[in-house]
């Protein structure tokens, strides 16, 4: 069983997942963030990989991965920081990619330094199924869970056809749009939701606006898998550049905040 | 699994979850409307009757003197709005009001393609908004101004480099949340699938009718058509009706300052594959995979993709694809200007200044057809002002 599946089998609550941007704002002080998110209780770490041009991204993680491109963080860099935070945890890590860092350094090289690293799952944000071919034959070759998105507008049968090639946990996308901070979880996150239970047995996780405890309680009453918080803690991140201790303590309290009532 | 809209290689459709739907219901309803004939019928009476097409293939004596072959302009600076962008988005915009879409929105560098997707807004009763870079909405503010006087809000992108590339980035952003009832009228033949397909199709009639009309002056084919390359929609356009012809096919791509100064947009020529905006093509990017900025003294030819189909048609070695810098794109705009009574739009200058600089490669009779995009109208005060006029 891949760390990913035992995290799912061994909890009797959703999982809290926690996104953070490799190398924001500088390498040294991502590696303490995901070492506090941990600490405050993250269950499966999510390691967005810095791009130029993230369209899938609202400001929060855009001027994340710019802070962290201007610190001069290169996938070389997100390699390392998933060494060192091995060496500490054996917490899940998953990579959040756009696909053009993948291929640029070529396909089976980035899957087996990935794996080499101790990467558990990549997840590629402009990778439908259609395209992923190639990306799921060499993630599986390595044992590297590959991760998919779904979304509101996903019909019943391309959500078949994602399903099929599920591992890990599928990343149900909560909004129509990039990810941010939200006010509410939508009736159309929980519709998503129940949508695709009838079609599978991997583990869903909703992602993409979710911040506060009670979005997780929503999420969890209606019977999600896991919970993705990401622009929340970035923004974390972001409030407190230049003053590690505090950013520390403010994720670690954040998670534990989020986990209550989960 | 089926790939859709590969070119070689290249293609292919590189986007969000969320974009799938939208893409394949547009591949469905463009399937349709190309075997449609009452589709047809309309768009070919709004490119006559609203467009100003067919344009004119010209004879310029003047420059074939100076130059030593037989130059033709195909003139779509003629096009209403000033540049072939037209034929694109009345093709695309009617297509959007068949789906039932309520909204169009788009990007924009120079402004043109911005103007044009505002002129279809208001002849065909569509809400528009344009993204366009905070930097280009100074540089050509005329254009904004444009838009907003044909009913467009045109909105400043202040992510990223503030240009081209970064009003795509948002106008893909907004349709992501938007796309039940929007239409992105993508402006080049980039993007994901069905967008080069469709584009190259609606522009092709430049191509189709060069290719009439130089048999009608000439009795035969011409030797060789050159057009400029920023996305690569005017080439596509042009080049599609003849690439499996004997003519020689040229795109002309930014060189900007230089190729070794690393200040230029000329991405077939110093790029490698990589995949932004939704396809897999050539890509101005650093060691790292990150995507560079550009330079190009035309706003419109500033960008560090090109279409997919020009990856393929590079590799296959059927089109050439070259550079030329900024001061020889100003010495074809004068050049132009002065022989014909015609100025050039910049972008399409780079297209004269290749002939310019190459033309002991031709002989008196040698055919060589211009591909002239746009007009230079909106690029005079800023030629004006580098010159110190004004
Ligand atoms: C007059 C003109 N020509 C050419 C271009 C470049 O686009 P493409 O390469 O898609 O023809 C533009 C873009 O704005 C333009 O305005």
């Amino acid at each position: 069983m891949g760390r990913i599946e035992t995290v799912f089998a061994n909890l009797d609550r959703p999982a809290f997942i926690g996104f953070t941007v490799a190398g924001d704002p500088d390498r040294e002080t991502s590696i303490r963030a995901a070492l506090a998110l941990i600490e405050g209780g993250t269950d499966i770490l999510e390691l967005g990989i810095p791009f130029s041009d993230p369209v899938a991204d609202g400001p929060t993680i855009q001027k994340a991965d710019e802070r962290a491109i201007a610190a001069g963080t290169t996938v070389d860099t997100v390699f390392e920081i998933v060494r060192t935070l091995r060496k500490k945890t054996g917490v899940p890590v998953v990579f959040l990619a756009y696909y053009n860092m993948i291929y640029h350094r070529g396909i089976d090289r980035f899957y087996r330094e990935a794996r080499d690293a101790g990467v558990d799952g990549i997840l590629i944000a402009d990778m439908p199924v259609e395209e992923s071919d190639d990306v799921f034959e060499t993630a599986l070759h390595y044992g590297i869970d590959p991760i998919f998105l779904i979304t509101q507008t996903t019909s019943d049968d391309r959500i078949r056809k994602i399903a099929a090639r599920a591992h890990g946990y599928l990343y149900l996308v909560a909004v129509l749009g990039v990810t941010g901070v939200r006010d509410t979880v939508s009736a159309g996150a929980i519709d998503l939701l129940q949508r695709v239970r009838k079609q599978t047995k991997v583990p869903l996780a909703l992602g993409f606006g979710i911040s506060t405890p009670d979005h997780a309680k929503i999420c969890s009453d209606a019977g999600a898998d896991g919970v993705i918080v990401g622009s929340a803690i970035v923004d974390i991140v972001g409030r407190n550049v230049g003053d590690p201790a505090a950013m520390e303590r403010e994720l670690k309290s954040y998670v534990a905040r989020m986990k209550k009532d989960l | 699994m089926e790939r859709k809209g590969r070119y070689g290689k290249y293609g292919g459709q590189y986007v969000s979850e969320t974009l799938m739907g939208a893409l394949i219901e547009l591949q469905t309803a463009y399937e349709r409307i190309k075997k449609d004939r009452n589709f047809a019928r309309e768009l070919t009476s709004l490119q006559g009757e609203y467009a100003g097409r067919e344009t004119p293939l010209t004879f310029c004596p003047n420059a074939s003197r100076e130059l030593g072959c037989r130059i033709y302009l195909k003139r779509e600076d003629l096009v209403h709005g000033g540049s072939h962008k037209l034929n694109n988005t009345l093709g695309q915009a009617l297509l959007a009001k068949r789906m039932g879409k309520k909204r169009l929105i788009a990007e924009t560098g120079a402004g043109q393609h911005g103007v044009a997707t505002a002129i279809v807004g208001a002849a065909l009763g569509l809400p528009v908004e344009v993204y366009m870079g905070e930097v280009d909405t100074k540089r050509q503010a005329l254009n904004v101004y444009r838009m907003e006087l044909m009913g467009a809000r045109v909105i400043p992108v202040k992510s990223g480099t503030r240009t081209l590339k970064d009003a795509i980035n948002e106008a893909l952003r907004d349709w992501v949340a938007n796309v039940r009832d929007t239409h992105y009228l993508i402006g080049s033949v980039v993007g994901p699938h069905p967008f080069p397909l469709m584009v190259r199709d609606f522009q092709s009639v430049i191509g189709r009718e060069a290719r009439r009309q130089v048999m009608k002056k000439e009795d035969r084919l011409p030797d060789t058509i050159v057009a400029c390359v920023g996305g690569g929609s005017n080439a596509m356009g042009i080049f599609y009706p003849f690439v499996k012809d004997d003519v020689e096919l040229i795109g002309v791509e930014a060189g900007g300052e230089g190729i070794d100064t690393g200040k230029h947009s000329a991405t077939l020529c110093a790029g490698e594959a990589g995949v932004l905006h939704g396809t897999l093509s050539y890509l101005l990017q650093d060691a790292n995979g990150q995507v560079l900025p550009t330079h190009s003294i035309s706003a419109g030819l500033d960008y560090p993709g090109v279409g997919p189909e020009h990856s393929m048609l590079k590799d296959s070695g059927r089109v050439t694809y070259t550079a030329v810098n900024d001061p020889d794109v100003l010495g074809a705009f004068r050049f132009l200007s002065r022989n014909e009574g015609i100025i050039p739009a910049l972008e399409s200058a780079h297209a004269v200044a290749w002939v310019m600089k190459n033309a002991d490669r031709f002989d008196r009779d040698d055919i060589v057809v211009i591909n002239l995009s746009g007009r230079g109208d909106k690029d005079v005060a800023e030629v004006a002002a580098l010159e110190g006029r004004i």
